[in-house]
């Protein structure tokens, strides 16, 4: 008995270890956090409530970045595509709205209604997440798996101006690989966006 | 300001070329990476200004990430509006994921950020600036 229990505290202790976050934020591998935050449809949402999920889309976005703006529609058609699939999209806003008021609950309400947002667009209340994630920018995307294992963390794609003009689907790859079984070769990227609003 | 006279460069190897890789051991150049869009890139602009018309020996350029399209709607009216007296270049390289980390491996691509190349070291600020004095602090450090 005495064994096992220490087995059990050795095992919790490891876990506990990988599932922390340097300073930085996440790198793929890492495991990341849950949480509990607010939907724009009152509800509170959790990635524990995907319980077929395959995976995690979670994307840092807001309404005021022109950045975030171009990949809307993006986003809107990736949940369309993979959330079937088992990986539904997350949208998390980060920002503080006494920094950016364009970025408040009730702003995110009315984009969400707008644009017949699909999925969960939920708010950052405290900005506790984002910090956790290592979000740096919005858009800013970290691709889960069902375990919340990071797969691919950074950009959509490697052209926020044209979506038609895309070369290097990043994210889609990554989610593609995943699915079959594959190693995802590009589990990093950078990309020019806003930067995250905190009041100062 | 006409569209002839703003510097552009297509690709950031060209731009790295032309105005990174020239700089002598003994300059001090200051690049502010920012764009119209960008709202907390606008307000720190006038620091970098104020850096430019008082501080001798000190080189301000400020690399806007404007999109081609938006050049002559939005960065010339903005640059002529507000006086620009520091060197305006548009960097039009889209392939953001090849060059950021030519700017710097720190450097998340988050906007506003400053790279400041004095006496032969790099140092890469992903920050806002507040005022003159905190953008001169930076500076002075690393003398």
């Amino acid at each position: 008995m005495k064994k096992i229990v220490t087995l059990l505290v050795l095992f919790v202790g490891i876990t506990t270890i990988y599932a922390s976050n340097g300073p930085t934020g996440y790198s793929p591998g890492d495991i990341a956090t849950d949480f509990s935050l607010k939907n724009v449809d009152g509800s509170t949402v959790s990635l524990s409530d995907f319980r077929d999920a395959k995976g995690f889309i979670v994307v840092f976005t807001c309404n005021h970045c022109p950045y975030a703006v171009m990949y809307e529609d993006r986003i809107i058609e990736l949940n369309k595509k993979y959330a079937p699939m088992g990986y539904p999209v997350i949208a998390i806003n980060p920002n503080d709205p006494a920094a950016a008021p364009d970025d408040s609950f009730e702003k995110m309400k009315e984009r969400a209604k707008e644009k017949n947002f699909d999925f969960p667009y939920l708010f950052d209340d405290g900005q506790k997440v984002y910090p956790q994630y290592g979000a740096t920018r919005t858009p800013h995307v970290f691709l889960l798996d069902s375990k919340r294992v990071v797969q691919y963390i950074g950009a959509i794609d490697d052209n926020p101006q044209d979506a038609a003009s895309v070369q290097v689907k990043y994210l889609e790859n990554a989610i593609n690989n995943h699915a079959k079984g594959k190693e995802i070769e590009t589990k990093t990227t950078k990309a020019v966006g806003c930067s995250i609003k905190v009041k100062k | 300001m006409s569209k002839g006279q703003l510097l552009q460069f297509e690709s950031f190897d060209e731009f790295e070329k032309e105005i990174i890789a020239p700089i002598g051991e003994n300059e001090k150049i200051i690049i502010n990476f920012w764009a119209t869009w960008c709202k907390p890139c606008v307000e720190e602009l006038p620091f970098f200004e104020q850096i430019t018309q008082e501080e001798n020996g000190l080189r301000v350029i400020l690399v806007s990430l404007d999109f081609k399209n938006q050049i002559e709607k939005k960065l010339i009216p903005f640059v002529e509006k507000h006086k620009l007296r520091s060197q305006v270049i548009a960097l039009l390289d889209g392939k953001y994921n090849d060059w950021i980390d030519k700017v710097s491996p720190e450097w998340s691509g988050a906007l506003p950020g400053t790279l400041m190349v004095v006496n032969g070291k790099k140092y890469f600020y992903e920050k806002s600036y507040h005022s003159k004095e905190e953008l001169l602090n930076d500076i002075n450090s690393l003398n």
